[in-house]
């Protein structure tokens, strides 16, 4: 490169490095006092701390609405995380392996959900579910959450697909097995890693998706929105607190887990 | 956010078998898509022309319309929401600049891992990075106790908390990691050499920054400005948890009609207001998105 400003450059070397590091403090920092004060021996959370403690943890645990949220959102996690992953994964094989009129198209409709406010999708569901007739239950949640999480699923199998040679299953082909054998013994298998991390990463949005669960949710609870509830009650917060420390560690883990995957797939 | 690229593949006549196998693998999607998407935004449409009270006798009318257009406090509140949108993706633009720029030009082999140190926060729980900033804002909040606690302030100040600025503080903490993305995209899909070249011909480092990095990065700039200000406009969670009174946004009004008000029209027509003043940012988010591929 250039020697001329090279003293500058070092200078902005540790200038830039200095700001990232700001930013990452900034990034992470709320998150920790999450976790610092779910151990908290303390009814309200002010500083300064008070010592340590995992009543609330014990408190939680023993806490039988919380249960049931936490099941609830689990079983909407994992079954509307599998739909979008399958739909997704449809979705990107025929737009990445065919040619077909309206490609353009269904890819800028199935981009909506990606950005437009979820308020948007929220009341336009209620709306339909309501005057068809379909009772607001987890249901109605689960199919919200496909909704939002079965375009990212697309576009996570969609990149891998896009990475590897058509030459494979053309191979697979010459030999004699049929597209849909093709499919199941090699180009899935192949995309195994992807396809895990579109379901991993639908089930985390799942997981604590608010904004648009909350119109679909009817009675029932999920974790997120019974979380949501328990904000009213100053005396809950603690107990607040240390829900929100457990699922971020969790979601933090398996962001992890995600991001390992895709550098995987691709 | 990564978009597929259309451009085709050459591909021979399609044969019946194929047609088939692309019905079968695109019709759930779109089916999908359909009944869940795009038919509840038509119905939400419909019921844009529609009067009366949930439950009671409904008819046809163009009353909502005109209830809206006479309703200025609604056209203030849709305003102030993009003023606050649009302060929103300016700050996260200003502050994820450097990151990107950092990462692309000074931060070596290291990058993607830095990378995806300041990404992760981002794909964790939306609500609970919103809830940790209500804790932190607050009279009793965190910081406010923290600052009394080390002695830097005498009384706890309560303007952080239930104010516009602590929608923007909490939506740009939420959304400042995506914006990193498209622009560290853009920087690092740039011809390096060209600054090379500038250097050679005598052009000082913040000329060449001027004249080459920041045009050339120009459209990740739009497609992280964007991929924030589309989804903020209608955001109604942060100012329920963090705005208060004076920090309410269009999206709780929204929110209002559908859950106290029972309005429906009126928040049907609310809502569509905004989806059709947000598509043409949607389709150049588009396009600015599929520069960057």
């Amino acid at each position: 490169m250039i020697n001329a400003d090279k003293p500058q450059r070092k200078f902005s070397l540790s200038l830039g490095a200095t700001y990232f590091a700001l930013f990452t403090l900034f990034m992470y920092l709320p998150i920790a006092l999450l976790v610092i004060f779910s151990f908290n021996d303390s009814p309200t959370l002010t500083f300064p701390l008070n010592g340590f403690t995992l009543k609330w943890y014990k408190a939680l645990w023993e806490n039988q609405e919380l249960v049931t949220a936490v099941s609830n959102s689990l079983l909407v996690g994992v079954l509307s995380s599998l739909v979008a992953t399958a739909l997704g994964t449809m979705a990107a094989l025929g737009v990445i392996r065919f040619d077909f009129r309206g490609k353009t198209l269904f890819l800028s409709v199935a981009a909506m959900p990606l950005v437009i406010p979820a308020v948007v999708m929220g009341v336009a569901m209620l709306i339909v579910f309501t005057h068809v007739g379909i009772p607001l239950t987890l249901w109605t949640v689960g199919i919200g959450h496909v909704i939002i999480n079965a375009p990212y699923a697309m576009l996570i199998v969609a990149a891998r697909l896009a990475g590897f040679e058509e030459h494979v299953e053309e191979a697979a082909m010459d030999l004699g097995a049929d597209y849909w054998a093709t499919l199941w013994r090699v180009t899935l298998p192949m995309s195994a890693p992807a396809l895990a991390a579109a379901f991993l990463s639908s089930f985390t949005t799942s997981l604590d998706e608010f904004a648009v669960t909350f119109f679909l949710v009817g009675s029932d609870t999920t974790l997120p929105v019974y979380l949501y509830s328990q904000l009213r009650f100053p005396s809950r917060l603690p107990l607040v607190v240390t829900l929100a420390a457990i699922m971020m560690v969790i979601s933090v883990f398996i962001v992890i887990v995600v991001e390992k995957l895709r550098k995987m797939a691709n | 956010m990564a978009t597929i690229t259309t451009q085709s593949i050459p591909q021979t006549k399609t044969t019946p078998a194929e047609k088939r196998r692309l019905l079968l693998l695109m019709g759930p999607p779109v089916l999908a898509l359909l009944l869940f998407f795009l038919l509840p935004l038509g119905v939400m449409a419909l019921y844009t022309f529609q009067t009366g009270t949930l439950g009671g006798e409904m008819s046809w009318s163009l009353e909502t319309y005109g209830r809206f257009w006479e309703n200025t406090a609604l056209h203030r509140l849709l305003w102030r929401s993009t003023i606050v949108s649009f302060q929103t993706s300016l700050w996260c633009i200003l502050l994820s600049y450097p990151i990107a720029y950092y990462l692309v030009f000074r931060a070596g082999d290291r990058r993607m891992t830095l990378l995806t140190l300041i990404i992760i926060p981002a794909w964790t729980s939306y609500l609970l990075r919103i809830l940790a900033w209500k804790l932190i804002l607050g009279t009793e909040g965190l910081l406010n106790t923290f600052l009394l606690w080390a002695g830097w302030i005498d009384e706890p100040s309560p303007i952080l908390l239930f104010s516009k600025t602590a929608v923007i503080v909490t939506l740009v903490y939420v959304w400042v990691p995506f914006v990193a993305l498209p622009i560290f995209a853009a920087l690092e899909r740039m011809d390096k050499r060209l600054l090379e070249a500038a250097a050679d011909l005598g052009s000082p480092p913040w000329y060449s920054f001027l004249r080459i990095t920041l045009p050339l990065s120009l459209p990740g700039v739009l497609a992280g400005f964007l991929s924030v200000f589309i989804p903020t406009l209608g955001e109604y969670v942060t100012p329920l948890l963090v705005g208060g009174v004076n920090g309410i946004m269009y999206g709780n009004l929204i929110q209002d009609q559908f859950v106290r008000a029972l309005n429906w029209p009126l928040g049907s027509l609310m809502s569509l207001v905004m989806l059709v003043a947000l598509l043409p940012l949607f389709f150049l988010f588009r396009k600015s998105d599929q520069v960057l591929q």
